[in-house]
C-alpha cells in the first residue's frame, strides 16, 4: 500500500485502471466500475456505467433517482448537488454538469493540488432535459470519445426536430405510424421535450414510458404521451408518433401499428451505412455525446494538459490530441472492443 | 442539383422496390429531359470516363477541410465511401445549388478532361463550396463513379415506362446498345413510335432463376429441353447491316475482343441474332475460366494468346432471323432455325440438347457435369417465348451440388456501403501443417445477426493491425461452399476458387478441425491445366 502511495505522489496519477475500472486508491472509491465494489461515484445512470450490486454509490441529485431504478431499490445510494464537495478519504469529491442526460456529471477529484476530471459521457449542444455542460478546470481530464472523428459534426438540435415533424406529417398523410427508435434514457425524453404534441398523438413504448415517468417527477416538461400497452383495441396508429428503443426494431410487438415508416434518432445516423445496416426508412442526427468539435472545445476549455480517452474512437483522438502537444493515452473500458458497434448492439446501447 | 440530390435521397431513404420507382418517375416527370437522361445514365451504372483520380480528389478535399491525411483515412474507414467521407468532411456549406443536373455535368464536369490539374482542383473546391452538403453528396457520387443506391437498370425502366406510358420491353431495348445521355435520346427512349431500329441493338437477356423444390414438380420430363449450363461470358451476336457486334449480359460491346466471332458473324445469313456463351474452347472442350479472364485483361491479343486460348460461342437460343424478331414463336421453332443457320465447322456450336427419358436418369447424367466442366443443367420449356429479365416458370438453372470446405477466419476489413465500419469481408485459412495458409476470401452467406456477432469477435480478437485489415485468433470455423477449383501460382495455397461464400458458421467445430489444403487439392479435376501465366 506505502508503495502504491509513493508512486501516486510522485507521478501525480490520481486513478488507475484496475480490473473493476477506475480507481482512486487516495479516497478508495471506483468512477463507473464495471464490477460490484464498495464505493461507485457514477456519472449517470446509463447501463454501461452504472452497474448494479455495489455497497455504496455516489451520483448527482438530478440523477439519483434514474441510478435507483438501475441498480435496485435496496441501493445506497448518496446524492450531491452540482458543485457539492465531499471528502473521500484524502481527496475531494464534487460532481458537475456533463449535460448528458439527466443527472449526468463529470466527477472532480482533487489531491495535493492536483485536478482529475472524468467527463462520464458528455454533450455540448443544449438540450432540456438535463442542466448544460460545465467546462471545469483541471490537469487531467478522462474523456469519452464515442464519436471522435471529423466526420461527426451535428447540426443543430431544432433543424433535427423540424425534420421529425416533417417526416411525422408525411407519414400521416401516407397513412402510416411514425416509429422513432430512440434509446429509452435520455434520447427518447429529449425528443418528447422537442415535439409538437399537436401534431398528433404520441406514444411510447413501455422502456421509454418507464424513464418518462421519472423524468416528468423531476419536473422536466415532456409532450404528453400515452403508453402503448395502455392503449385500446382497435387504436388507429396511422397519425401516430410511437418513441421505442432501437431493440424493439423487428418485434412483433411492431406488428399492431400495420404500415410503419422507421426512424432512428442517433449520432451514428450520421453515416449513410449506419442506418442502412439496420435497415431504417430514416436517420435523425442527434446525440447525447460531443461531436468531434465538442470533444476538442472541451477538452480544450478545462486545460487540461494529459488527457485520458476512454470510449469510442480512441486512437484518432489521441493521436490528434498528441499533435496539438497534450500527453494524451488511450485507456481501456470493459465493455467495448474498440467501438460504437458492439456497445450499440448489445442491450440498446446506450452510448 | 437539388432535384438531383432530393432524388437521391429518396432513393437511399427507402428499402422498398415501389417507393425507389416512385421516387424515379416523379423526378423523371419534373426535370428537363437534359437532366432525366443523365440522372438515368448514373443510376443504370453508365458513365462518362473517371475524370479525376481518386487520390487528387481525397487531396483536394482534405486541404478543403483542413485535416491531415491519416486523418482522412480514419475518417473513411469509418464511413466505408470515399464520396461520403468527403462529403462529411468539408466545412459546413454556406449555400446550395439551383442550378440543374446537366448544367454540372456539361458545363462543370466534362471540361475538366482538358483542364490540368489545378484548374481539376480550383473547379471542384468552387463546386464544393456553392452547394449544401446533400448537393456535394450526390456530386461526389457523380464524380467518383461510385452510384450504387440500390436501384438496378429494371427500376430505371419501370421509371420511365410510367413516365412514358411505354411498356419495359420497349424501354429496356432502347436502353440498350451505345447511345449518349442527350435530351435528344431521352426525346428517342420516350417516344411512342417503337418501330426504331438501331442495327446493334441487343435483346435484353431471357435469365433463369435456380431450381427451386423438386426436380419431379415440373411434370413431364418430355416437356422440357435440358442443356448443359456453360460457365463463359452470357453474349448476344448480332449480324445486322452486314456488320457483327458482340454485347455482354453486362451490356458492354465486346466485339474488339474476340476476333474469332467476328469472323464469325460474316458466316451468317443477315439479320440475326443468337444468343449464347463465349467460352475459351480447344479440342472440343472448354478451357478453364482463368483463360478468358487472361484474354479479357488484354487490350492488345497477340497470337499467342489467340492460338492458346480461342473463342466460341456456344448457341443457346436463336432471337431474330432475317431482321424478324422471333422471341415469341415458341422454343422449339427457334431451336430449329439455329441449327438451321449455324456454319459448320465455325466457332458457331449449337448448344448440346441432352437427352433423359426420365428426371431420375437426367438426375444422374447431372453427375457429369464437373468432368465436363460445366455447372449443371439448364432446363428449358418446350414451347415458351424468349422473355425478358430474370423470370420463374419457363427456364431454370439446376446446377450441381457446390463443393465446400471447412476453413479458419483468420483475416478481417470493414465492408464499404452499408457494410461499412463493420468487420464483414474476411479471409480464411486451412492448415497446411501447422500453418493456417490463406485459402479464400468470402464476403456473403452471413445473416446480419451472425455478421455482428463476427465482428465483435474480430474487434476482441485482435491479434494484428495491417492498415484496415485485422489478423485475429484463429477460432472461428465457417463452411465455405464454392463452384470452381483449379491451380493458381498466383495465390499462396497454390489454388483458386470461383465464387466462394459463406455457407454456415460451424460454431460445432474448432479451429483444429478445419480442412487441411492436401484434402482441397483432391478436389481439384484430375490433370487439370495450368493457368498459364
Amino acid at each position: 500500500m506505502d508503495e502504491k502511495a509513493l508512486t501516486i505522489s510522485v507521478t501525480g496519477i490520481i486513478l488507475q485502471l484496475t480490473h473493476s475500472g477506475l480507481y482512486c486508491a487516495a479516497g478508495d472509491f471506483y468512477v463507473d466500475p464495471w464490477l460490484p465494489v464498495d464505493r461507485a461515484v457514477i456519472t449517470h445512470a446509463h447501463a454501461d456505467h452504472a452497474c448494479p450490486g455495489s455497497r455504496a454509490y455516489l451520483a448527482a441529485r438530478a440523477g439519483a433517482a434514474l441510478l435507483r431504478a438501475r441498480v435496485g431499490g435496496e441501493a445506497a445510494i448518496e446524492a450531491l448537488d452540482y458543485g457539492e464537495v465531499v471528502n473521500l478519504g484524502s481527496v475531494r469529491v464534487s460532481l458537475h454538469p456533463a449535460g448528458h442526460i439527466l443527472g449526468s456529471a463529470q466527477v472532480r477529484i482533487e489531491s495535493g493540488g492536483e485536478v482529475w476530471v472524468v467527463s462520464g459521457d458528455y454533450k455540448l449542444q443544449p438540450d432540456p432535459t438535463c442542466a448544460a455542460f460545465e467546462p471545469v478546470a483541471c490537469d487531467t481530464f478522462v474523456t469519452e470519445s464515442t464519436f471522435g472523428l471529423p466526420i461527426y459534426r451535428w447540426p443543430r438540435a431544432a433543424e433535427v426536430l423540424a425534420e421529425i415533424r416533417s417526416w411525422w406529417a408525411a407519414n400521416q398523410q401516407a397513412g402510416k405510424a411514425s416509429v422513432l427508435f430512440a434509446y429509452s434514457l435520455g434520447k427518447a425524453q429529449r425528443v418528447l421535450a422537442g415535439i409538437d404534441a399537436a401534431a398528433g398523438p404520441t406514444y411510447t413504448h413501455g422502456a421509454v414510458e418507464n424513464f418518462c415517468r421519472l423524468y416528468r417527477a423531476a419536473e422536466i416538461a415532456l409532450a404528453p404521451a400515452t403508453h402503448v400497452a395502455s392503449a385500446p383495441a382497435g387504436t388507429d396508429w396511422s397519425r401516430a408518433l410511437i418513441v421505442a428503443p432501437p431493440s424493439a426494431n423487428g418485434t412483433p410487438w411492431m406488428r399492431r401499428f400495420g404500415p410503419v415508416s422507421t426512424g432512428f434518432v442517433s449520432g451514428w445516423m450520421r453515416i449513410r451505412g449506419a442506418r442502412r445496416r439496420r435497415s431504417l426508412d430514416r436517420g435523425f442526427v442527434l446525440s447525447d455525446h460531443a461531436d468531434w468539435p465538442g470533444l476538442m472545445s472541451a477538452i480544450s476549455a478545462c486545460g487540461a494538459s494529459r488527457v485520458w480517452v476512454t470510449h469510442g474512437y480512441r486512437a484518432p483522438v489521441v493521436e490528434w490530441l498528441k499533435r496539438q502537444g497534450l500527453d494524451a493515452q488511450a485507456i481501456e473500458t470493459r465493455f467495448e472492443g474498440e467501438q460504437d458497434e458492439t456497445g450499440e448492439a448489445t442491450a440498446e446501447g446506450e452510448p | 442539383m437539388k432535384a438531383f440530390a432530393e432524388l437521391y435521397a429518396a432513393l437511399d431513404e427507402t428499402t422498398k422496390t415501389n417507393e425507389k420507382v416512385e421516387a424515379l418517375t416523379r423526378y423523371f416527370a419534373r426535370v428537363p429531359p437534359a437532366d432525366a437522361v443523365w440522372a438515368a445514365t448514373f443510376l443504370i451504372g453508365r458513365r462518362p470516363k473517371r475524370l479525376l483520380e481518386s487520390r487528387k480528389l481525397a487531396q483536394w478535399a482534405i486541404e478543403e477541410s483542413g485535416i491531415p491525411e491519416w486523418l482522412f483515412g480514419e475518417c473513411y474507414h469509418a464511413v466505408g465511401d470515399f464520396a461520403e467521407t468527403i462529403a462529411l468532411l468539408l466545412p459546413a456549406a454556406q449555400s446550395s445549388s439551383d442550378l440543374p443536373l446537366h448544367y454540372w455535368i456539361e458545363e462543370r464536369l466534362l471540361p475538366l478532361r482538358e483542364a490540368d490539374d489545378e484548374a481539376r482542383r480550383a473547379s471542384l473546391v468552387s463546386a464544393w463550396r456553392e452547394m449544401d452538403e446533400r448537393q456535394r453528396f450526390a456530386w461526389n457520387k457523380i464524380i467518383t463513379g461510385e452510384f450504387r443506391v440500390g436501384v438496378s437498370q429494371s427500376l430505371v425502366v419501370r421509371a420511365v415506362a410510367a413516365v412514358s406510358g411505354l411498356d419495359a420491353a420497349a424501354v429496356s431495348h432502347r436502353l440498350m446498345g451505345d447511345w449518349q445521355p442527350t435530351a435528344s435520346f431521352w426525346a428517342q427512349l420516350v417516344t411512342p413510335d417503337t418501330r426504331d431500329a438501331d442495327i446493334s441493338r441487343p435483346y435484353p437477356f431471357f435469365l433463369a432463376y435456380p431450381l427451386e423444390g423438386a426436380i419431379a414438380e415440373l411434370g413431364d420430363v418430355r416437356e422440357w429441353q435440358v442443356e448443359w449450363k456453360w460457365d463463359g461470358i452470357r453474349a448476344q451476336l448480332i449480324r445486322r447491316g452486314g456488320r457483327t457486334f458482340v454485347w455482354s449480359r453486362g451490356e458492354e460491346l465486346m466485339t474488339d475482343r474476340f476476333p474469332e466471332l467476328q469472323a464469325l458473324g460474316a458466316q451468317l445469313p443477315e439479320g440475326v441474332v443468337v444468343d449464347g456463351e463465349v467460352l475459351p474452347w480447344k479440342d472440343g472442350e472448354p478451357l478453364p475460366f482463368a483463360q478468358m479472364q487472361r484474354r479479357i485483361g488484354r487490350k492488345v491479343l497477340g497470337p499467342r494468346i489467340l492460338s492458346e486460348a480461342p473463342v466460341v460461342m456456344v448457341a443457346y437460343d436463336l432471337l431474330e432471323l432475317r431482321g424478324e424478331d422471333i422471341r415469341e414463336r415458341p422454343l422449339e421453332f427457334r431451336r430449329a432455325r439455329l441449327e438451321e443457320i449455324a456454319p459448320p465447322d465455325s466457332a458457331l456450336i449449337v448448344s448440346p440438347v441432352v437427352r433423359g427419358d426420365t428426371w431420375d436418369e437426367l438426375t444422374m447424367r447431372r453427375q457429369e457435369a464437373r468432368v465436363r466442366k460445366v455447372e449443371g443443367f439448364m432446363l428449358k420449356r418446350l414451347g415458351s417465348p424468349y422473355r425478358v429479365g430474370r423470370r420463374r416458370g419457363d427456364w431454370w438453372k439446376w446446377k450441381i451440388e457446390p463443393y465446400s470446405v471447412d476453413a479458419v477466419l483468420i483475416y478481417a476489413q470493414p465492408g464499404q456501403g452499408r457494410r461499412a465500419s463493420l468487420f464483414t469481408d474476411y479471409t480464411f485459412g486451412v492448415w497446411d501443417g501447422n500453418e493456417l495458409v490463406p485459402f479464400a476470401k468470402a464476403y456473403s452467406g452471413l445473416t446480419d445477426e451472425e455478421i455482428r456477432q463476427v465482428d465483435a469477435f474480430v474487434r476482441g480478437n485482435t491479434i494484428e493491425k495491417f492498415g484496415p485489415v485485422r489478423a485475429v485468433k484463429p477460432e472461428l470455423v465457417f463452411e465455405l461452399a464454392f463452384e470452381g477449383i483449379q491451380r493458381s501460382p498466383r495465390h499462396r495455397s497454390g489454388i483458386a476458387v470461383r465464387f466462394p461464400r459463406m455457407a454456415r458458421w460451424r460454431t460445432d467445430k474448432k479451429a483444429a478441425e478445419a480442412d487441411t489444403l492436401e484434402t482441397i487439392r483432391a478436389l481439384l479435376p484430375p490433370g487439370s491445366r495450368g493457368a498459364g501465366d
